[in-house]
Order: structure tokens, then C-alpha cells, then sequence
């Protein structure tokens, strides 16, 4: 067994850089970025020990696993009542290495970033702080405490950092979009303090400590009322159809970074939200609820994908992708068998360094023209070669490709819908068929054919976002070409959850 | 009769009071080589050393002649009192330096509201609080009005001080009417008769009962007894505003908490659905009315209503667990408040602006005050990290296992709508530029900085490390229920 030490500090970390950037003055840019992307480093390279030193054929229970009480014996609090009780599952193992891999990548593609950089570290700090905590989190009132704070900081960043869109007919401003996605999820948050409360009083246990609660038996009809709260307060963060009108908005107007985190890890978070407090705490109505959630979820895969289609801006594209992508992860998800939430923790990871990918390419061209309508452009492989090649590779990621992530996961994903809807998976596969159309037809339009004069003074990918793309890529075909690491541990523990086939 | 308890020692901390408010008018008057602006350290100084005197009644129950309670719970109030007292002093140093010639007179009567707070957490019998009520409300009368040549300060102080005499005279028609079914002004006398039925007069009891809220109820600025709020709060020096959010309601709270754990818990059915219709309506209206504010101080009185809907679902489920939670929140709340206050104080002093519009550029002209300001409006919006979060979590949740899960619900959404005034705030302060030539630093004196700084390590305090003060409060708040 190893130190649950190795969480905390992931956990502590980024909070303790945030501390410290606050105490660099605000010229000295050149410091901040160092200690970023020093940080970003070893935050990546601790996630990377933490997948791998993760034991398989430990049982399925918790590893990492570490206690500090931190509000007990008092009022209506008894032992352990609120503990900071951190440890990981075969479902959290991959999560905590996508949150490295991105999360590293993403400090490498802020370099660039000039105005208040300081600032902008200190909330991308406390971000990644949010989402380590949330996937480690083994007490009801810290995994809501930490999703809370990786919503926290987004308002600024995307405000501060990012751009605005202008259409033909009307533009999205960045402080729109950042008010949208914040209320929007902090609405959906309601839903989930509503649960929480309600499951906290309902038990009766004096704790919020989620292994004693899930030793719990809820009473079957408080099961069915309390499980949509959770499913919709934590589907909203997921993109679940039909809230998800945040994500496009929000991811399109976010700076590149703040992008790939939301897109690629935070989003996740709604999903891993469903497994945690939706199927692990309230099976009975994970059962009975979960055909209304193969139906939203659906609507998820194909709306998405029809969306994305329609799209002539790069980030609205992806971002519509996105929405379809996170429909497979709930449609795996509401399958309620091994097979298929196996491929929903899969399609989690892929998706994650898929569209973390995208965003990265998409910022680094945009940094340079300003402009993300891909009718402007046109024949980019003949002056960013490389730029296309990693694009490309995402895209055909994204399609589900063999030897790429996209593929395990979404194979997993429809053989789970298969044997429980088939109409479902019939779907899925076409909608897989329409990120095909939607990527390659946008990969013609932009990519390839003739060079337009306009765009003779593009240059290449900078060096750092070159080390993004590398990283990234590595994720990809790591999942893509040797998976098996990834369905020891995810299968392991999905296996001994409460209510799955 | 002859085994009342007439420790007259038990009143130290507050003779030191009475002392310090001597000294400080004397001070003005006669001793001209003191600055002004010292005044305003002596006053504070004064007062953070009396707080460390009260801590020597720490665990030592007692009372005076059945009148007034010294226990945990009051001492608590006397810190959490003269800590207030004591950063609305020093905040005002400025305003006392530039506006007042008699800055003794401002102090002093900021001192004896305190003692009038302090009061009305002790009290454990009807007329003692009504008098502490008034040496409270009668100070603040006149520090409203302060700025004797600044139109909107006069109509401020005849607006609060007209409707204040109305909500007196509520409440004590109220306890007149509660004397009458009980044949005492004695809170424990009060729930010692109640207890033995209430059949006889019910009526005459429920009107006294609604008379009694109305009258506390527009001390806290609770809906629908409000309508003074904004506008004393606008027309307020600021830092008497910051000192209204706090000191004022936190001093309603001390006593509705003693009042009607102590008198009322036995007929808690006749009252508890007033006072959570009365919480759903100041949390609904306060946070709605709130968005629609462009004047800073407006905004902040909004937000403080809807603050007072939130602690007043604890007093609606009244249990030893809410109260324990309300306390929890009120401290972390005024704490939070405070910080934005000194933001808010430092800015005017600077600029003489108070529209929010006017925040723009506070990140490039005081980056302090913008960090301090944004970690406070997170706070009181209920985000993570900051007082807040948990302060709301721990009462929304201790108001549920009371069974008001709709009281709760409609705390959470309106929490969620306040974040919305608050990220306005954020947004002028954050996002958008300081106008040409307006790009410089602002010097922001060293004290607001450090007060600034100060305040919001105690936010974080309560929000990452609240176990001591918890187990501190539940410890308090036990002896309203012996």
C-alpha cells in the first residue's frame, strides 16, 4: 500500500502555488511562469506514479488511502464527520493521470500569456486544485467542496483571459459566456447541495463520510427521489443534454488553457459525479432512473453531433463535439453493466486528451490570426505542417480510429448499449459516423487545398506548444495502442459496483 | 428574593467601557496636543484589551440578579462586539480626520452601542434587553446622521430613528402583552408558565408574539420591516454602514437567540412559522432587489437582508445545533462583510466614488484590495475556500435535519442568485480597465491594507480551519438551552 501522502500533495500543491504566486510581484513574469511550469511538471510526473504504483488485483477497494478529520464532535457532527478523507479507485486512477497530463499541458500553452499572467496562475492553480480534490475526495462534504472549487475561479479566467466571438448576425462576449457557464453550474450545484442534505439527513449518521455511506441502505423510494438530484446537479457539469448550452459558449470563449482543462478534465467531473454519488450512494435509483438517462443521453450523442456539423468556428465545433463525446461517457454510463461503464471511464480519459488537443491546436493558430471561422482559411499543411498532423491525429482520435484512445472506448461503449438498448447503440454508431463528416469535411476545408496569400506569414507551432502536442499524443496513443493498464484497473472496480450487471 | 446574586464584579469588562468612552470625550475636549487620528487607536486599542479582560469569564457560569447571564455565550458576544467595534474604529480614522470636529463624540457613542450589544446577548429578562436595545439603536440613531452637512446622512438618521420609535414601541407593547399572560418579564419565568399551557391565552400570546418580531425583525432589517435599510445604509458614513451590517444585526440575533431559546422554545409551534415565512421573504427579496442596485452601499444592504433571511431559518428550526450554526454563519459572515467594508472604506477615502461602476480598474490601481475583494464576495456568495462555503453548508444543513427543506432550498437558489450581484462586482473590479490616465497605483494606506489582509486570513480561517471556533460556539450556545 502506498502513502496517501502522494494525493494530498496533489492536492496541496497547486493550492500552496497558488499561496506563493500571490507573493511574486506583478512585473516579475518570468518567475510565475517558471514556477508553473516547474509545478506543472511535477504535478504530471506524481499523477503519472500514482496511475502506475495504483495496485490491480487489490480487491477494488480504496488504495492512497488517507484521513484527516477536519470538523467532528460537534452540533450534529459526530466522529468523522467532515474528514478530508482522500483514496483512489480504479475510476479515479485514470482521472488523476488525465488531470496531469492536461494540466501540465496547459501550463506549457500559458506561457504565452502576457497580461496578468500572475493572476491568471493563481486561478488555474486553484482549478486544478479543485479537480484533484474532487477525484480523490472520499467524504460527501469535501467532493462537493472541491467541485465548487473548480467552478469557483472560472468567471475570471474566462472574463479576464478570454475572447469574445463575433458572428455575422450577432457576437457572444466573453463576460456572457463567463456569466452563463457560471450560473449555469453553480445552478445545477443546488440540485446537488439539495441531495446532499437530504441523503446527510435521511442516514442519520453524523457523518458525511462516503464509505459509511455507502455501507448505508437508503430507503428504495428516497433512492428514486434523491437520484435525479445528483444525476442532473452533476449532468450539467457533464453536458448533459438539455443543459449543456454552457459548454459550447463557455469552452469557445475561455483562453486555450482554461479550454483544455474544462473540456478535457472538468467536464469529467459531472460524469465522474454520476459514479460517485449517483450509483455508488444510490443504486436502486441508479436502476430505475437510468432508461431516462440512456434517453437524454442519446440526445446528447446525436444533437451534438448534428451541432457540431453546423459549425463554421473551430472552438464552436469542438465544443459541440464535446457535447456529443460526453453523451457516449453517459450513455456508457447509463448501461448499467460492465462493459459499458467500463468504456464511459475510457471514453472519460480519451475524450479528455482528445478535445485537450484540439483546444491546444486551435490556440495556437488563433494566437496568431485572430480569427477561428475555418472558412477563412484554407491549405494550413502547407505552412503548419506539424500543426495539421497533431490536429489530424485528434480528429481521427475523435472519429474513433483503431490504435487511438477514441476507439477502446467507444467499442466498449457500444457493445455495453447493445445488450441493454440496442436502439441506443444503433444511434451512438451513427453519430461516430457523423464525427467522421464533421472532422474530415472541416479537415478538407481548412487543412488541405490550395494556400490562401492571406495566411503566407502563419508560422509553425511554437516549441512549447510542440511539447503539448507530444504529451497529448503520447496520452492518446498510449490508450490507444496498450489499453490494457487502463481496463485492469477501471474493470476492477466497476466490477464490485453496487447494482452494475 | 434573598438569594440574588449581586456580583457587581461581573460587569468589569463593561465599566471599562464607560471608562474608555469618558476618556475618549475628555480626551477631545481638553487635551488638545492629541491628534484626532490618535483617537481612533485609543479607541481600538481600548477595546481589543477590554475583549482580553472578558476573556477571564471564559467557563464561569453566572448571573446577575437573574437579569443578565454571564456565561460562554456572552462572552463570546463580548469578543465577537468589541472586535467589530474595534475595526469600525480603526476603519474610520479617515472620515473622523476629514469631516468631524469632535471625533470623542464618534467613538464614544460607537463604544456604547457596543455596550448596548453586549447587553442584549446577556440579558435574560425582558426589560434589561429592551433597555440594551435602546442604548444600541439610540447610538446608532446619531452615528447615522454624522455627517451633519451631507443631506443624505440627516435623511438617513430621521428615517431610521422615526421607524426605529415605531419598532420600540412594537416590541414593547409586545412584552407588555407577554407579561400579561405570564406575570413576568423573566425568561425562564416566562417558559416555566408557558409550559403549563397555553389554552387560556392563546390569542393575547400570539399577539404578542407578532409584536415582539415585528420589533426585532426591523432591528435585523428583516422583510417586510426593511424599507430603512437601504436607504440608512446609503446615506451612512461607511464605515457606520459596515458597522450597521454587523454589529446591529448580529446584536438582533444575540437576542432573539437568548429570547426565544430561553422564554419561547416551549411554545416554539406558535412561532416558527412566522419566522420562516418571514426568512423566505427577506432571503427571496433581499437577494432579488439586490440585482438591481448600482450604489455600492445599496448593493451591500441588499445583500445584508438577504444575509438575515439565511440566519433567520435557524432561529425558524431553533435547536441548540442551528443555533450553534447561526452563530457559525453570523461570524464568518461578519467577518467577510467586514473585509469587503475596508475595501469598500480604502476606495471611497481614495477616489470619493461609491457607485459599483466606479470599481472599475481596482486590480491595476490596488491589487490588494481587488484580491481581498473578490475573496470576500466569494465568501459571502458561499463559494469554497472562504467562510462561506462552509458556514452556509453547516447551517442550510442543520435547518434541514430540522425538517425546513424548502426553507433550505430556497436558501441554496438564492445564494446561487447572489453570486450573480456579486460577480457584477467582480466584473468592474476585474475585468474592466481603468479609465485613460486614471492607470496608476492608488497609495492605499498601510492600515487599510493590513486591515484588508487581516480580515481575509480570518476568512480563510473560518473557511479552512473552522473546527475551534465551532467547538468554541457549540460550547456557547449550549447555555441557551440549560
Amino acid at each position: 500500500m502506498h502513502s496517501g501522502y502522494w494525493l494530498m500533495a496533489t492536492l496541496f500543491l497547486p493550492l500552496i502555488t497558488a499561496a506563493v504566486l500571490v507573493g511574486v510581484p506583478d512585473s516579475r513574469k518570468d518567475i510565475v511562469r517558471y514556477i508553473s511550469v516547474t509545478v506543472g511538471a511535477v504535478l504530471f510526473a506524481m499523477s503519472v506514479f500514482i496511475f502506475f504504483a495504483y495496485e490491480v488485483d487489490h480487491g477494488g477497494g480504496y488504495q492512497f488511502f488517507i484521513r484527516y478529520d477536519w470538523l467532528e464532535n460537534v452540533a450534529f457532527l459526530g466522529p468523522h464527520g467532515i474528514s478530508l478523507a482522500l483514496g483512489l479507485d480504479g475510476i479515479s486512477a485514470p482521472m488523476v493521470l488525465l488531470t496531469g497530463v492536461v494540466a501540465f499541458g496547459g501550463t506549457l500553452i500559458s506561457w504565452k500569456i502576457e497580461h496578468h499572467n500572475k493572476d491568471f496562475f493563481i486561478l488555474f492553480w486553484v482549478l486544478v486544485a479543485g479537480v484533484y480534490g474532487t477525484f480523490e475526495s472520499l467524504d460527501l462534504f469535501f467532493f462537493f467542496f472541491w467541485y465548487e472549487v473548480a467552478v469557483l475561479p472560472m468567471y475570471l479566467l474566462i472574463a479576464v483571459w478570454g475572447s469574445s466571438s463575433v458572428f455575422e448576425t450577432f457576437s457572444r462576449t466573453k463576460e456572457y459566456s463567463a456569466m452563463k457557464l457560471t450560473i449555469m453550474l453553480v445552478s445545477a450545484s443546488i440540485l446537488i447541495f439539495l441531495g446532499i442534505f437530504a441523503v446527510f439527513k435521511e442516514a442519520g449518521l453524523g457523518t458525511f463520510d462516503l464509505q459509511q455511506l455507502y455501507a448505508y441502505h437508503f430507503d428504495e423510494n428516497f433512492q428514486k427521489m434523491a437520484f435525479p438530484l445528483f444525476v442532473i446537479g452533476c449532468g450539467v457539469l457533464a453536458g448533459l443534454w438539455p443543459f449543456h448550452t454552457w459548454s459550447p459558449d463557455g469552452h469557445v470563449s475561455a483562453p486555450t488553457a482554461v479550454s483544455m482543462l474544462h473540456a478535457g478534465v472538468l467536464m469529467k467531473l459531472g460524469a465522474f459525479g454520476i459514479i460517485r454519488l449517483g450509483i455508488q450512494l444510490l443504486p436502486e435509483g441508479a436502476t430505475f432512473w437510468m432508461p431516462g438517462l440512456m434517453i437524454l443521453a442519446t440526445c446528447n450523442v446525436v444533437y451534438g453531433a448534428f451541432a457540431a456539423t453546423a459549425q463554421r468556428d473551430f472552438k464552436y465545433m469542438i465544443g459541440y463535439s464535446s457535447v456529443s463525446h460526453m453523451g457516449l461517457v453517459l450513455m456508457g454510463l447509463a448501461t448499467m453493466n460492465q462493459i459499458g461503464i467500463d468504456g464511459a471511464v475510457l471514453q472519460m480519459f480519451a475524450h479528455g486528451v482528445m478535445t485537450a488537443t484540439f483546444f491546444a491546436m486551435v490556440g495556437s493558430v488563433y494566437d496568431q490570426t485572430h480569427t477561428r471561422d475555418m472558412r477563412q482559411y484554407s491549405g494550413l499543411v502547407h505552412r503548419m505542417p506539424l500543426f495539421v498532423f497533431f490536429f489530424g491525429l485528434a480528429g481521427l482520435a475523435s472519429l474513433g480510429l483503431p490504435g487511438l484512445s477514441g476507439f477502446v472506448a467507444e467499442f466498449h461503449i457500444f457493445v455495453g448499449a447493445f445488450r441493454t438498448y440496442p436502439w441506443a447503440g444503433a444511434l451512438g454508431i451513427f453519430a461516430a459516423a457523423m464525427t467522421a463528416v464533421y472532422i474530415l469535411r472541416m479537415m478538407s476545408m481548412a487543412m488541405f487545398g490550395p494556400v490562401d496569400d492571406k495566411w503566407n506569414d502563419l508560422k509553425e507551432m511554437t516549441y512549447l506548444e510542440r511539447g503539448t502536442a507530444v504529451l497529448l499524443l503520447a496520452a492518446m496513443l498510449f490508450m490507444g495502442l496498450w489499453p490494457a493498464p487502463f481496463i485492469d484497473r477501471i474493470s476492477e472496480t466497476v466490477r464490485v459496483l453496487p447494482g452494475v450487471s | 428574593m434573598n438569594d440574588l446574586n449581586l456580583d457587581y464584579t461581573l460587569f468589569i469588562p463593561e465599566y471599562f467601557l464607560a471608562g474608555l468612552v469618558v476618556l475618549l470625550v475628555v480626551l477631545d475636549l481638553y487635551v488638545t496636543q492629541v491628534k484626532k487620528s490618535w483617537l481612533s487607536y485609543i479607541a481600538a486599542a481600548g477595546l481589543a484589551a477590554t475583549a482580553g479582560v472578558s476573556l477571564c469569564w471564559i467557563d464561569k457560569q453566572s448571573n446577575f440578579a437573574r437579569i443578565v447571564a454571564i456565561d460562554n455565550y456572552t462572552t463570546y458576544f463580548r469578543v465577537f462586539f468589541m472586535a467589530t467595534g474595534a475595526i469600525v474604529c480603526l476603519a474610520s480614522g479617515k472620515l473622523v480626520e476629514d469631516k468631524l470636529r469632535h471625533p470623542g463624540e464618534f467613538f464614544a457613542l460607537v463604544i456604547l452601542s457596543t455596550i448596548g450589544a453586549i447587553g442584549m446577548a446577556a440579558s435574560r429578562e425582558l426589560m434589561t434587553a429592551y433597555l440594551s436595545l435602546e442604548l444600541l439603536s439610540f447610538s446608532l440613531y446619531i452615528l447615522v446622521s454624522f455627517e451633519k452637512f451631507d443631506l443624505r446622512s440627516n435623511e438617513a438618521g430621521i428615517k431610521y430613528l422615526l421607524l426605529g420609535a415605531f419598532a420600540s414601541a412594537f416590541f414593547l407593547y409586545g412584552m407588555s402583552l407577554i407579561y400579561g399572560v405570564t406575570g413576568s418579564t423573566y425568561y425562564s419565568d416566562i417558559s416555566a408558565n408557558l409550559s403549563q399551557g397555553t389554552d387560556k391565552f392563546e390569542w393575547a400570546l400570539l399577539m404578542g408574539l407578532v409584536l415582539m418580531i415585528t420589533g426585532l425583525g426591523f432591528k435585523v432589517a428583516a422583510v417586510p420591516f426593511h424599507m430603512w435599510t437601504p436607504d440608512a445604509y446609503e446615506g451612512a458614513p461607511v464605515a457606520i454602514t459596515a458597522y450597521l451590517s454587523t454589529t446591529s444585526k448580529a446584536a438582533g440575533f444575540a437576542l432573539l437567540l437568548r429570547l426565544f431559546s430561553g422564554a419561547f422554545q416551549v411554545v416554539h409551534d406558535d412561532w416558527s412559522w412566522m419566522i420562516a415565512g418571514i426568512a423566505a421573504a427577506t432571503m427571496i427579496l433581499g437577494n432579488l432587489v439586490a440585482l438591481q442596485q448600482h450604489n455600492i452601499k445599496r448593493l451591500m444592504a441588499y445583500s445584508s437582508i438577504g444575509q438575515v433571511g439565511y440566519m433567520l431559518m435557524g432561529i425558524a428550526g431553533l435547536s441548540h445545533n442551528t443555533a450553534s450554526a447561526l452563530v457559525l454563519h453570523m461570524t464568518g459572515y461578519m467577518v467577510s462583510n467586514m473585509a469587503i467594508f475596508i475595501v469598500i472604506i480604502a476606495w471611497y477615502n481614495m477616489t470619493g466614488k461609491e457607485e459599483i461602476g466606479d470599481f472599475r480598474g481596482m486590480r491595476e490601481r490596488a491589487p490588494l484590495l481587488a484580491g481581498v475583494l473578490a475573496g470576500a464576495l466569494f465568501s459571502l456568495a458561499g463559494l469554497p475556500l472562504f467562510a462561506g462555503f462552509v458556514t452556509k453548508f453547516i447551517l442550510f444543513q442543520a435547518v434541514t435535519d430540522q425538517g425546513y427543506y424548502w426553507l433550505a432550498a430556497i436558501g441554496v437558489v438564492t445564494s446561487v442568485i447572489s453570486l450573480y450581484y456579486y460577480l457584477q462586482v467582480m466584473k468592474q473590479a476585474f475585468v474592466i480597465k481603468p479609465d485613460e490616465g486614471d492607470e496608476a497605483l492608488l497609495p492605499v494606506p498601510l492600515l487599510m491594507n493590513g486591515m484588508a489582509a487581516a480580515l481575509m486570513l480570518g476568512v480563510f480561517y473560518v473557511g479552512l480551519y473552522p473546527q475551534q471556533l465551532f467547538d468554541a460556539i457549540d460550547n456557547a450556545t449550549g447555555f441557551l438551552f440549560v
